[in-house]
């Protein structure tokens, strides 16, 4: 129940309602402004120029590996840089380390909480980061006693408001880059927990995270149920490149490995390529035959290949240059929910929704 | 069973959760088998099939409907076809007449279409009291067809031991439902009945087979119903001990748009015109070069030498990886950018070597030093940045590097305030100058030629003298 407006707060009201509207039109004016000016520079299309690229042979991929060993949904994995170790993480609490070569489970700790939708291994190999509905992102260093009891040397290092969506190491053990059903990314100090910067401008849930691979870069892309990927400039926190063309939740993104591009998967049922330098999308990859959601993509090591896991239980490889599906991967049971390069390139690495975890190559 | 089996409920009120991604799966599947049935416009025809003693109504083959997949849908391969059909009809669109087993074979297997009554897009979420009626008034009816399957039977028992106290009530509503059901005419009744039964298949499945009805609980709280208000399949009134649901995310308050809001969307909007952009041309021509050089180098484009650990069982390419010998290919890699050597740590090696032996190695090391800083944790980042400032900085620092004024001036400005991102500018102005000189003269030293070319000569040599002994002995 409203108390009653004086004559004044009634003509204030009208005004503030009516530069609120004022604004609106102004943005809404330079939105189309900038698609304008943005076009102009859209001369051609990358399938096009690529017409003149020698096309892929046939590819035979394979589950080379079959992990298993989750009681429940896998919802996240990432690789150790030593190329052969991966951490994964389930529905059920548990995040497993794996020997992906001898399929060796070495470690595992039970989470105090249920769906542990982000894990992430640091570059050391050493420890790695995991967190969910806890709403923390917590780090385990690893110790080689294999009767060493993990969860007594965890350390809580982020604290959202709402579940944690992905998590990712910067280039060292020492800072980690989350992102959050809050609607916001953070970077944290790892040894004292503090947090270094926060990252606010997406209008809903973040679902996902990549850091650029340059060496000296400091940007991030982030995708969220907005719709929108941003990319931000993780010293002063500011969104400094926007992108949004998708038409439902983005799941996630993955830097193209020059950095100058990235890739980005979607519920609306397609992959997108936005180049930053063009400031626009440049590619979508997408067919009538597929219609559900994208959950996870990552590119192969030069860029050529871009997997994408879907809903759908497959794995669609399209060629990214041409725009074109060069093999559709059947195997898992259940919904694609991870997916990640190995560092070097040699295979990828799928979670499912069927408890299980497969390595393709 | 409830009345108006073909009468979908919902559709057409306002929704503001239609674009919830559940719902764009359900609204393009249901365009889909929309398009199947509709035999005016080149959908499969539905007909009756005759059997022993009896018609079986409004059928179709799978393999009709694979084909129309595969027509109308721009599919070459029926796996993909069968693949998709098989999830059309775990969710419950379309479903075998003779098995539980929601999946779709490319032969001569039955199928019906759901009736939009019992579309997921409804929002169902059955409780067991609905269950529990279900089993129950199919154990009363006298028909072969309609025997409860070993898993259903199971299935019972429990409720019944859940229900105890209250089977005398869910026995009664099982009457009442048999009692409207034998109302009805006996080839509808057999179509609504194998209808039903495959609602039930996707909301309590087959043991093993997927539950479609499971959902990504980041996705949950935007779903239709937050509250939910779950209706019953029987028409049977809540009492308030329905199950509890599967875990609910609690909703953000959605954020009214402030005024500041759209001032920052203003701004941002703005800096976005000012930014020089590049044409999509020229940014083809980018991402095409960039490939390129790299699939030689990509596993998954080109065959690795030696072969793939992961096809093989041979870690011999990873061995060679870790050795510290780094194979021409690679040291081919570190000509292609600075960042590519840099990248390396053999390259940074090799890179650092080449300007020891210059006397000019100041340059790349507060280059890594500033790295190692950002790498710190946080409180070891202050003492650590003024650890660089004397190395390199100062006045009769050991190693000084030559910044311009510009740069130097603001980075002693910084440096009052030590943070990680204190030599942010300096790192710029040291990599172009490496970049632009010394990086050059180090692709045409004999230290980085020696390497590129000497892994051929050192190789056949080894390989002979090794064959060599091996033979003698």
């Amino acid at each position: 129940m409203r108390s009653p407006l004086t004559p004044e707060m009634a003509t204030q009201e009208v005004q503030l309602n009516e530069t609120l509207a004022h604004l609106k039109t102004e943005s809404e004016t330079l939105k189309t402004k900038l698609e304008e000016e943005r076009a102009k520079l859209h001369d051609v299309e990358l399938h096009q120029v690529a017409e003149k690229v020698e096309g892929l042979g046939q590819f035979v991929m394979k589950t080379r590996r079959t992990l298993k060993g989750h009681g429940n949904k896998v919802l996240c994995m990432d690789w150790c840089k030593d190329k052969r170790r991966i951490v994964s993480s389930s529905q059920d609490g548990k995040v497993i380390v794996w020997d992906a070569f001898t399929t060796n489970k070495e470690h595992a700790v039970t989470m105090p909480c249920t769906w542990v939708m982000a894990c992430a291994y640091a570059p050391s190999g050493c420890a790695v980061a995991c967190g969910g509905l806890d709403n923390k992102c917590s780090v385990y260093p690893l110790s080689l006693d294999k009767n060493e009891n993990l969860a007594a040397k965890k350390k809580s290092v982020a604290m959202h408001t709402n579940y944690l969506s992905a998590c990712s190491f910067t280039n060292s053990d020492m800072q980690i880059l989350t992102s959050s059903g809050d609607g916001t990314c953070a970077l944290w100090d790892v040894e004292s927990g503090q947090l270094l910067q926060s990252f606010h401008g997406h209008a809903a849930d973040v679902l996902c995270l990549d850091l650029a691979p340059s060496e000296t870069g400091n940007t991030f892309v982030s995708g969220g149920c907005d719709k929108k990927a941003n990319v931000w400039d993780m010293r002063s926190g500011q969104c400094i490149q926007s992108f949004e063309t998708h038409e439902s939740d983005i799941n996630s993104v993955r830097y193209y490995p020059s950095g100058d591009a990235f890739a980005s998967g979607s519920d609306d049922a397609t992959c997108r390529l936005y180049d930053l330098r063009a400031d626009r999308e440049v590619a979508i990859y997408s067919k009538e035959s597929i219609i559900f959601g994208v959950s996870s993509v990552d590119f192969s090591l030069s860029g050529r290949l871009l997997f994408g896991g879907y809903n759908d239980y497959t794995i669609n490889v399209w060629d990214v240059l041409k725009g074109t599906r060069v093999s559709i991967l059947f195997g898992h049971e259940n919904r694609v929910s991870t997916l990640r390069v190995s560092p070097d390139g040699t295979a990828f690495c799928t979670g499912s929704w069927d408890h299980t975890l497969r390595i393709w190559a | 069973m409830a009345e108006g089996a073909k009468e979908p409920v919902g559709v057409g009120t306002t929704d503001p959760e239609e674009d919830s991604p559940n719902m764009i799966v359900y609204r393009k599947i249901e365009d889909i088998v929309t398009r199947i049935q509709d035999e005016n416009a080149g959908g499969v025809s539905i007909r009756t099939v005759k059997s022993f003693l009896s018609k079986i109504p409004s059928v179709v083959s799978g393999a009709d409907i694979v084909q129309w997949l595969m027509k109308n849908l721009s599919v070459e391969d029926p796996a993909e076809a069968i693949h998709l059909g098989s999830l059309v009809a775990a969710h419950g669109y379309i479903f075998p007449i003779s098995d539980h087993v929601l999946m779709l074979k490319d032969d001569g297997t039955l199928y019906r279409f759901q009736s939009p009554y019992f579309w997921p897009s409804n929002c169902w979420e059955p409780e067991n009291t609905d269950y529990a009626i279900y089993l129950c008034k199919r154990t009363m009816q006298n028909k072969a067809r309609l025997e409860l399957a070993d898993y259903e039977a199971e299935n019972l028992a429990r409720l019944q031991r859940a229900f105890a106290r209250k089977w005398e009530f869910i026995f009664m509503q099982a009457e009442a439902q048999v009692k409207i059901d034998r109302k009805k005419d006996k080839a509808e009744r057999k179509i609504l009945d194998s209808q039903e039964r495959a609602f039930w298949d996707v909301h309590r499945p087959v043991p093993g087979c997927v539950n479609t009805t499971e959902m990504d609980i980041r996705k949950c709280r935007r779903e239709r119903n937050p509250h939910r208000v779950k209706k019953s399949v029987y028409g049977v009134p809540d009492d308030g001990q329905s199950q509890p649901s599967p875990v609910h995310i609690s909703s953000q308050p959605t954020k009214k748009t402030t005024k500041e809001d759209v001032q920052k969307e203003i701004n941002f909007l703005n800096s976005q015109l000012d930014r020089h952009c590049m044409k999509v041309s020229k940014v083809a021509d980018s991402l095409m070069s960039y490939t390129e050089q790299f699939m030689e180098y990509d596993p998954f484009v080109s065959a690795t030498e030696p072969s793939n650990p992961w096809i093989s069982d041979d870690m011999s390419f990873w061995d060679l990886e870790a050795s510290r010998d780094p194979s021409q290919q690679r040291v081919k890699k570190w000509g292609f950018s600075l960042e590519e050597a840099l990248k390396d740590p053999a390259g940074r090696d090799q890179f650092l070597k080449f300007l020891e032996s210059e006397f000019s190695s100041e340059n790349l090391r507060f280059w890594l030093a500033v790295q190692d800083l950002k790498r710190r944790p946080l409180q070891d980042v202050s003492s650590r940045a003024q650890e660089i400032w004397q190395e390199f900085l100062a006045e009769g620092a050991p190693s000084p590097i030559n910044l311009d004024s510009h740069s130097y001036e603001r980075t002693s400005q910084n440096i009052k305030d030590p943070g990680r991102y204190s030599y942010e500018d300096a790192q710029e102005h040291i990599f172009k100058l490496m970049k632009s000189d010394s990086y050059a003269r180090f692709l045409r030293s004999n230290i980085y030629q020696d390497l590129l070319l000497a892994r051929k000569k050192g190789k056949s040599l080894t390989g002979k003298r090794l064959t060599g002994l091996m033979q003698s002995s």
